[in-house]
């Protein structure tokens, strides 16, 4: 497979080595830190209006988090070695560090509050199913079905610990992922210690984003009247956040203009051609400058439920976008122009291969199916909660 | 009092239990000699060195084949090594009657150092194979040992310039 090259190329940049599955590496990353702090907004923050969707937040935060590591895994081969990074941990390897901070993030973190906020339902439900279901809520009780109003309360500060542990913890695991990029010196597309901040913005929006579509997709399957003030509230938290990101960003490029350092012209050149479409038009321009608009237009016009609810869907997968798009031109943009200045790669993707399109989106489907059986086991939502909508309602069916 | 807890210590000792697996994997897998001297084993280091050579190094080569030196001598390859073309043939140069190195295919072994590339030394003699050669294995026109062709007017028998 010839590679198309423009200037002149050393050998070892014309075939890209970060392929589209290091892409989804830091967007999967994202979507947890973003949907844990969405999460822990309503714990530490006590914002009762995003209450609904604290549970799903936490769920898909593990759901994503168990398919982090699997585009590494994937990239590097191997998988059976993964463990040796435990074993023999490598302190000046960045890379290598990044497993204790997922494990300390999955293990002391995530499963620590998700099983302390589900035990009651884990205890009652390890009494009233039957069969193997039964069998797996009671090995998740750990054989304590003590469920008294001390221990839960217990049980409640303890959460709030934990989440208040978590807050940095979630800022740590993508800010992490930001600082492998950002201190990657020889790399001027990367380094920037503004990368790891830049980041962990991004991250809240894509992860407020993704729960919030979560949020209203779920609650239709359910046939169920989708909470608006909690939708608001969602959106406005997305808002505020995505200008933050966004200034951020804009920052970020005064500075690189500004300086003009000696990549600048070549950087510059390759925004202007090759990025042009993913930087420019779907990061810049669909994925940022669009959904900030509409949801500013939320914020400020007051329209009708219906329409807000649209206008969120729409903003909220057109982030979605936007982020993956600016992790593709992170990852890929990085590795298109050549340490000599002079000369640009194209990245060619292939398709049903290890690292091909194909496991890229099995991987970003995979998610789903996780959080289908999370959902399954540990429903997010109180059962004999809100009335059902539909009945007396004719306005559902709205999105 | 402890009742109400007796779930954290249950999970509290379920840690402990998996931190104590952990460390005695640790302590099972992790190879003595680990680290000893950087971040992998240290008896790597005198197990590779107990290996087989595999390279003979050309002065052993030139000692039998004096024939193919004189040839060298004559052309550009003088510099090249003998295994950087016919790759480890130290099992070779230990028993020439049982063990003989394999055929080489030029249109492979000659790209390899000859392909065009803009990174390489503008002086060094590159080719775009597939426009040069069509193909063609290299040592149809080329001979292996002394590359260079002379112009058709010095034309000498089929003997010389072509293997
Ligand atoms: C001890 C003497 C000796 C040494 C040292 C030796 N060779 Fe040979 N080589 C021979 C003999 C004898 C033959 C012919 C074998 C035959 O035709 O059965 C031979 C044949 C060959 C052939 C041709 C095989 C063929 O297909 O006709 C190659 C190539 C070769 N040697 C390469 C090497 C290289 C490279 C080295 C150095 C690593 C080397 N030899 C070292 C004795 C030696
Ligand atoms: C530039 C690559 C190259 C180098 C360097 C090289 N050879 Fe060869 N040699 C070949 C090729 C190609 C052939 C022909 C194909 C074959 O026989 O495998 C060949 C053939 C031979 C043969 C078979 C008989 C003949 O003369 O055609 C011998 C023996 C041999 N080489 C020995 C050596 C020795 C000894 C050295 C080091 C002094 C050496 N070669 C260095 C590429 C090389
Ligand atoms: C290990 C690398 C290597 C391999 C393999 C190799 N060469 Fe060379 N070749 C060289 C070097 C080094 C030179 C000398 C360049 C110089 O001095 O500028 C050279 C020079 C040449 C030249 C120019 C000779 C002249 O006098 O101008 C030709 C033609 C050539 N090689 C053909 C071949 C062919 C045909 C093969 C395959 C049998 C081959 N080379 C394999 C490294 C290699
Ligand atoms: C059809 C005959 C033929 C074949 C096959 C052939 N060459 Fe050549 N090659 C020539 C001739 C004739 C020259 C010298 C004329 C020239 O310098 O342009 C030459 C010159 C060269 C040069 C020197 C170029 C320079 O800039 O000094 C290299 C290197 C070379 N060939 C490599 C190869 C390689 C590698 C192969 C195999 C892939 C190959 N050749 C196959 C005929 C051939």
């Amino acid at each position: 497979m010839q590679i198309p090259v423009e200037g002149f190329m050393y050998p070892n940049e014309v075939e890209l080595q970060w392929s589209i599955l290091i892409v989804l590496y830091p967007f999967i990353t994202g979507l947890v830190a973003g949907a844990f702090i969405l999460a822990s907004l309503e714990r530490v923050f006590r914002v009762e209006a995003v209450k609904p969707t604290y549970r799903l937040a936490l769920l898909t935060a593990l759901a994503f988090l168990l398919v982090a590591p699997l585009p590494l895994q994937l990239h590097l081969g191997h998988p059976e070695r993964s463990l040796e990074m435990y074993l023999t941990p490598h302190r000046s390897s960045a890379m290598a560090m990044f497993g204790f901070v997922y494990l300390w993030y999955l293990m002391a973190v995530l499963l620590l509050e998700i099983w302390l906020d589900y035990r009651r339902d884990i205890v009652v439900k390890s009494q009233t199913t039957t069969g193997v279901t039964r069998l797996i809520y009671r090995v998740l009780t750990l054989g304590s079905s003590n469920i008294s109003e001390r221990s839960l309360h217990i049980d409640e500060r303890l959460g709030y610990f934990i989440t208040v542990i978590g807050i940095p913890s979630a800022f740590l695991l993508h800010g992490y992922v930001g600082f492998i990029f950002g201190s990657v010196k020889a790399n001027p597309w990367w380094s920037s210690p503004l990368m790891p901040i830049v980041f962990i913005f991004s991250a809240m929006v894509s992860g407020i984003a993704v729960v919030m579509l979560l949020y209203m997709i779920s609650t239709r399957l359910r046939r169920r009247e989708i909470d608006i003030c909690c939708l608001d509230k969602i959106a406005q938290y997305l808002f505020y956040i995505f200008v933050i990101d966004f200034s951020l960003e804009m920052l970020d490029l005064l500075q690189r203009i500004y300086e003009a350092d000696e990549s600048f012209r070549s950087l510059d050149f390759m925004v202007h051609t090759r990025l042009w479409t993913s930087q420019v038009i779907v990061q810049i321009v669909c994925g940022t400058v669009t959904p900030i608009v509409l949801l500013g237009l939320t914020q400020i016009l007051s329209l009708t439920d219906t329409v807000r609810k649209r206008i969120y869907a729409l903003a909220g997968c057109l982030t979605v976008i936007g982020i993956f798009a600016m992790r593709w031109n992170v990852v890929i943009g990085g590795q298109l122009f050549s340490k000599s200045f002079l000369g640009y790669t194209t990245y060619k993707m292939a398709f049903a291969t290890r690292e091909g399109l194909l496991t890229a989106i099995t991987l970003l489907i995979l998610p789903f199916i996780f959080l289908l059986v999370l959902v399954k086991l540990l429903p997010p939502w109180p059962d004999a909660g809100p009335v059902p909508a539909s009945g007396a309602s004719p306005a559902h069916g709205t999105s | 009092m402890f009742k109400d807890i007796e779930h954290l210590v249950r999970l509290a000792a379920v840690m402990a239990i998996a931190l104590i697996a952990f460390a005695t994997m640790r302590a099972l897998v992790v190879p003595r000699s680990f680290g000893e001297y950087g971040h992998y084993r240290g008896d790597a280091i005198a197990e590779i060195a107990a290996r087989p050579v595999a390279f003979a190094g050309h002065d052993v080569c030139e000692a039998c084949h004096i024939d193919v030196v004189e040839q060298k001598k004559q052309g550009k390859h003088v510099v090249v090594p003998c295994e950087a073309c016919h790759g480890a043939q130290a099992k070779h140069a230990d028993d020439p009657a049982s063990v003989k190195p394999a055929k080489l295919d030029t249109a492979v072994v000659c790209a390899r150092c000859h392909e065009a590339n803009s990174a390489k030394p503008k002086g060094f003699p590159q080719v775009a194979t597939a426009d040069h050669a069509g193909g063609l294995a290299c040592d149809i026109c080329h001979q292996p040992h002394r590359p260079k062709i002379e112009t058709p007017a010095a034309t000498k028998p089929a003997t010389e310039g072509k293997k």
